[in-house]
């Protein structure tokens, strides 16, 4: 597959212009592929693969295997404090949105201009707290939970339409019982032969080279 | 990864029979000094205290029973270690019935309106509102719940430990399966029977008042008062040197997920919509309940459950890293364990004289009444509170060493053992 769409998608995220043209420099390789038959196997590898230097590389595995995050050296997600603020506008949105429709006689501009006015319910005052609480907690989960949903797939790089790796026929049971570990062509480590012998070295079932 | 759980230090020694020791001498000794510091009258003091350190105390075993069956329903992996320690807490509801006998003895001798003013037939008939709940609020028809309360979380709690017990012996898978299918029909009977005892042990204090939520609310209690508890006791085990391997970071973590869960987010949640449909209909016979909760003392009572129970702990509880450092979590459990108390205190305490309420033309006129003390709200903290929940409290730490002597800390033979030691939370 030449086409130039592919390589638009999978990088979109990469980085500038120069890296690019880096990455074309070292050929058509997109990034070399080690099969591993056992999840131990991929573990080991995954710890050597990071304490050699490689940084552009990553594990495809059919279920989760327990550790290899540490193992790779992957980070904990920064979503919790994005989810904070999220949750955080949702509340102030529902603070203000029911202050501005019951308690006060301002009139704001949101394209028309729209005009406050005082809502005496049952007695109760203007502004009642115990009778905010449930709108303010419904979009506070809301803004909450569509922002998890949202980033969770924005940092994942979801949706992703095509990866190299699903491309290759001899890499197809990386989704039923074999684990495939790849170092991407654009690390700057990556060396074509050198990696490839670095591989060789963790006794990986078979080496794929893949295409972008 | 390792399946230290089969080889690790699973046998309570020493520290179990001076756990033991303890709890019978903090336990008597509470009970005494209450018994004896009231004198042998037997006050409206003495049996409120009496009351609010049982259902503490039977708090802590409900929710324990609770999360034993849950876990069986779900067939859980993650939580067999740890199921152990909460089947020995659950197994003290084998013997508190015992302690509800005084109670029942009470409420037949016909002096229980000390705590129940129902026990009180003029009171009864005088009201038409309250006549209409005599078929359900009579001695005999109590009595009889009672029993069937009692009897049936004994019976579950007996059954779910000795079975499990039993499987350490003889692996017996059966066992397990057994286990399970009894689950849905414990966990029901379990709903409507802590429901129950809840509206008739609490919600009847105050005869005339009702609310549907109570049930719910009750059960939340039992919630935070059992995960709070079970961390607390983990975390000692832990700290003496037992169950490594068995009872990892991991499950630490679960159970401070399950106490933000229950003990402090539906907690509030519930409380909050039993408050808000009262606060909003605003109904003579509905607000009374609360009426006194938000005068005197009392308000700030209120305050602290609601920034206590509920708004720091949720700050606290809400990080993943809080939750995975057992000396900061086994610190926040124990301050929960604290505002579970208040929470059962401040249900079962406060009182407002019905005339008073009746006479009242304004809220302004029944705080200065509280101002000028003419008006009693139920504030009456006395060293018996303290000497009963002490009581109460060493028993059941008692009675859950006890149990926890008897058999590994651990179910060794568990079909899911090996998950449970090996799970990681992301």
């Amino acid at each position: 597959m030449s086409g130039s769409a592919p390589e638009t998608a999978t990088q979109a995220a990469a980085s500038p212009d120069t890296v690019m043209v880096d990455v074309r420099s070292k050929a058509e390789v997109w990034g070399l592929a080690a099969q591993f038959s056992t999840p131990a196997g991929i573990y080991e590898a995954a710890k050597k693969v990071r304490e050699s230097g490689y940084r552009w590389f990553d594990c495809h595995v059919p279920f989760p295997v327990h550790g290899l995050d540490k193992a790779m050296g992957v980070q904990y997600t920064i979503l919790p404090i994005i989810v904070f603020f999220g949750g955080l506008t949702g509340l102030l949105l529902a603070a203000f949105l029911q202050v501005f429709t019951n308690s006060v006689e301002i009139d704001i501009w949101a394209l028309v201009s729209v005009v406050g006015y005082q809502f005496e319910v049952s007695g109760k005052p203007l502004i009642s707290t115990p009778a905010f609480i449930p709108v303010a907690f419904e979009l506070t989960v809301l803004l909450s939970a569509l922002t998890c949903v949202s980033f969770m797939l924005f940092l994942n790089k979801l949706p992703c339409l095509y990866h190299p790796v699903l491309k290759s026929p001899k890499l197809k049971r990386i989704t039923d019982d074999r684990f495939v570990l790849v170092i991407e062509a654009k690390d700057p480590k990556f060396a074509r032969s050198a990696t490839e012998a670095f591989l060789e070295s963790l006794e990986p079932e078979r080496i794929v080279e893949l295409e972008p | 990864m390792t399946h230290e759980a089969q080889s690790g230090n699973l046998r309570l020694g020493g520290l179990g029979s001076s756990a033991m020791a303890i709890g019978a001498i903090v336990g008597l000794g509470g009970l005494a000094a209450t018994i004896g510091l009231d004198g042998v009258g037997g006050s409206a003091g003495f049996w409120k205290s009496y009351l609010l350190a049982y259902m503490i105390a039977l708090a802590i075993c409900q929710g324990a029973l609770f999360f034993v069956m849950l876990q069986h329903i779900t067939k859980s992996g993650w939580s067999v270690t740890v199921r152990r320690p909460a089947e020995a807490i659950a197994s003290n509801l084998q013997w508190m019935w015992l302690l509800f006998v005084p109670i029942l003895v009470l409420v037949w001798t016909g002096k229980g309106a000390v705590l129940f003013e129902w026990c009180n037939t003029d009171y009864m008939h005088g009201d038409h509102v309250l006549e209409g709940k005599i078929g359900y609020l009579n001695p005999t028809f109590w009595s009889i719940r009672a029993i069937v309360y009692l009897g049936v979380w004994a019976l579950l709690a007996k059954f779910y430990r000795s079975q499990s017990v039993a499987q350490d012996a003889d692996g017996d898978i059966r066992r397990t399966l057994r286990m399970q299918w009894w689950a849905p029909i414990g966990i029901i009977l379990y709903a409507l029977t802590q429901t129950f005892a809840s509206i008739d042990w609490i919600m009847a204090i105050q005869p005339k008042w009702f609310s549907t939520m109570f049930g719910v609310y009750w059960f939340t209690v039992s919630c935070t008062g059992f995960f709070a508890a079970i961390i607390v006791l983990l975390a000692v085990l832990r700290g003496c040197g037992y169950g490594r391997g068995s009872f990892t970071v991991e499950h630490f973590h679960d159970l401070g997920k399950l106490l933000f869960a229950f003990g402090v987010v539906f907690w509030a949640y519930i409380g909050f919509s039993q408050y808000m449909l009262i606060w909003y209909a605003n109904i003579p016979i509905e607000t009374e309940w609360f009426v006194p909760r938000q005068l005197g003392p009392w308000f700030w009572v209120s305050w602290l459950l609601i920034l206590g129970h509920f708004a720091l702990p949720f700050v606290l509880l809400i990080t993943r890293w809080t939750k995975r450092f057992r000396n900061i979590l086994v610190l926040i459990a124990l301050w929960m364990v604290a505002m579970f108390i208040v929470d059962v205190y401040w249900l079962i305490m406060p009182m407002v004289p019905e005339a008073a309420l009746a006479e009242a033309t304004s809220w302004d006129q029944l705080q200065s009444e509280v101002t000028a003390g003419t008006l009693t709200l139920g504030w009456n903290p006395s060293i018996l509170n303290l000497t009963a929940v002490l009581g109460s409290l060493g028993l059941v730490v008692c009675g859950t060493f006890f149990f926890l002597r008897q058999a590994s800390l651990a179910p060794t033979s568990d079909p899911r053992l090996s998950e449970a030691v090996a799970f990681e939370n992301f």
